[in-house]
């Protein structure tokens, strides 16, 4: 069953979502990768707010291809979510609720979802062109040097993802490999 | 001896690169569809779905594929008849990428040093590999890499004792760890043999082929279709989700190597592994 969601992802709304879930997310939602998230923690470690409003805010790991004249962003799937993982529980700690990526996380990530009981989605990597079509509005808020990797805000009409961890920890890619492996009958 | 002027590497370089980017290759797009019969998990199966439908929207509307448009990674095969004039072939290649990155709206992904991580700005360099052949033609092959994938690929220093099994052993447990990160479905490419660097280029060009394409080697054709079918049931499934379309193909080059040594390279294509090619 698809569910629609809508930012900004209260916790009401995170406890209802469970891993396995299609979810189809609109509103706004800020985009940020390897060099942005280094930049971010540095900005907080040196006590200076963040550009944006993080409680209750989606980052969505990508770094869009450029825009052609006329487009309003270029290609935009999402980028490998583990290089993040080192940065992800500070910014969980301070209130992020969401983050869009793909690829599995480290338990130190996952007990931090837990904790502050927020949620994972996966969108489809390499599904750029498609989730471009679903993005109404792009603008850099930050860090407008780092390139394809500055702060964006965007509002996106029912983007397709996937919870892949929930807030209880239950965790798609461990489950649903499980569920396909064939092991060794001996 | 036949005379080519460079300009022409420049306008192929480019233009490949773009084609490369905007257009999924159709051996993928059957082998997708294909899976798609056959995949059990419904997640999967959604998923394969997008990722068709992505590759038409991106084809349509001339537009990348995947927004890790790469670096750009290019092979020459060059025929020793043929006399170069107008300048470096390296450098009528990097402006070719250049001008390609820049005119098609691709991503520029490449960082000018691996610690200070200063973006190019226009996705140079290249990686070029060159390969002298008889004859005098020029064939132009440019493989856009992203490094979700390449960031799981793996070499395997094996010892000549761990023979066969071990290499199996080396190609299955890379894609296993692989997992999700790569973007499954994958092609996964292997080199056997040769030195360090020889099997990790094996690797590479392995993802050239077509998939569906086997080996020419009887025996290694029997181990792709067998690697394909073992690393289909690790259950991995398209983005890590679960299933049985884990790999679209497995291409494995080999080569000769020292009495000591059984390197294994492995490198991990995503499911757009992108190539395009000409020759002049």
């Amino acid at each position: 069953m698809t569910k629609k969601i809508t930012t900004p992802l209260d916790k009401a709304t995170i406890i209802k979502l469970k891993a396995g879930d299609e979810v189809l997310l609109s509103g706004v939602i800020y985009t940020s990768r390897d060099a942005g998230h280094k930049r971010m923690i540095e900005q907080m470690e040196r006590g200076e707010a963040l550009p944006f409003n993080i409680r209750d805010a989606i980052i969505y790991y990508v770094g869009p291809s450029p825009k052609k004249p006329g487009e309003i962003i270029g290609s935009a799937g999402p980028t490998t979510s583990y290089r993040m993982d080192a940065y992800t529980p500070k910014l969980l700690d301070s209130g992020l609720s969401g983050m869009i990526g793909k690829g599995d996380r480290n338990d130190v990530v996952i007990q931090s979802i837990i904790k502050n009981k927020a949620v994972y989605f996966a969108a489809v990597g390499g599904a750029a062109a498609l989730i471009a079509d679903r993005i109404v509005s792009s603008e850099i808020i930050a860090y407008d040097d780092l390139g394809t990797e500055a702060l964006r805000r965007l509002i996106v009409k029912d983007f397709p993802c996937i919870v892949v961890i929930d807030h209880e920890g239950r965790n798609l890619y461990k489950s649903e490999k499980e569920k396909y492996r064939v092991t060794n009958k001996q | 001896m036949r005379k080519v002027n460079v300009e022409i590497i420049t306008k192929t370089v480019k233009e490949l690169c773009i084609e490369a980017n905007y257009y999924c290759n159709d051996d993928i797009i059957d082998a997708l569809k294909k899976s798609k019969e056959t995949e059990e998990s419904p997640i999967g199966s959604g998923i394969l779905d997008q990722i068709i439908q992505n590759a038409e929207i991106a084809g349509r509307k001339k537009m990348p594929i995947c927004q890790d448009t790469g670096m750009a990674i290019i092979f020459l095969t060059i025929g020793q008849e043929i006399f170069f004039e107008g300048g470096l072939i390296e450098e009528a290649v990097q402006e070719g990428v250049r001008q390609g990155y820049e005119e098609g709206f691709l991503r520029k992904s490449i960082v000018g040093d691996p610690f200070n991580r200063i973006n190019t700005g226009d996705n140079t360099p290249a990686i070029i590999h060159y390969d002298l052949i008889k004859g005098d033609r020029l064939t132009i092959e440019v493989a856009p890499k992203g490094f979700g994938s390449e960031n799981m690929s793996r070499i395997h220093m094996l010892k000549p004792s761990d023979g066969i099994e071990g290499a199996k052993e080396a190609i299955i447990s890379t894609v296993d760890l692989a997992g999700g990160n790569a973007c499954p479905p994958m092609i996964v490419g292997v080199g056997i043999g040769g030195s360090f660097e020889k099997a990790a280029l094996l690797s590479k060009r392995a993802l050239l082929r077509d998939v569906g394409e086997y080996s020419t080697i009887p025996y290694v054709k029997d181990l792709e279709i067998e690697l394909l079918d073992k690393i289909n049931q690790l259950g991995i499934g398209p983005q890590g989700l679960g299933g049985r379309t884990t790999a679209l193909d497995v291409h494995i080059e080999v080569f000769p190597t020292h009495i000591a040594g059984l390197p294994v390279a492995v490198n991990i294509g995503c499911h757009v592994t992108r190539h395009a090619k000409k020759t002049i």
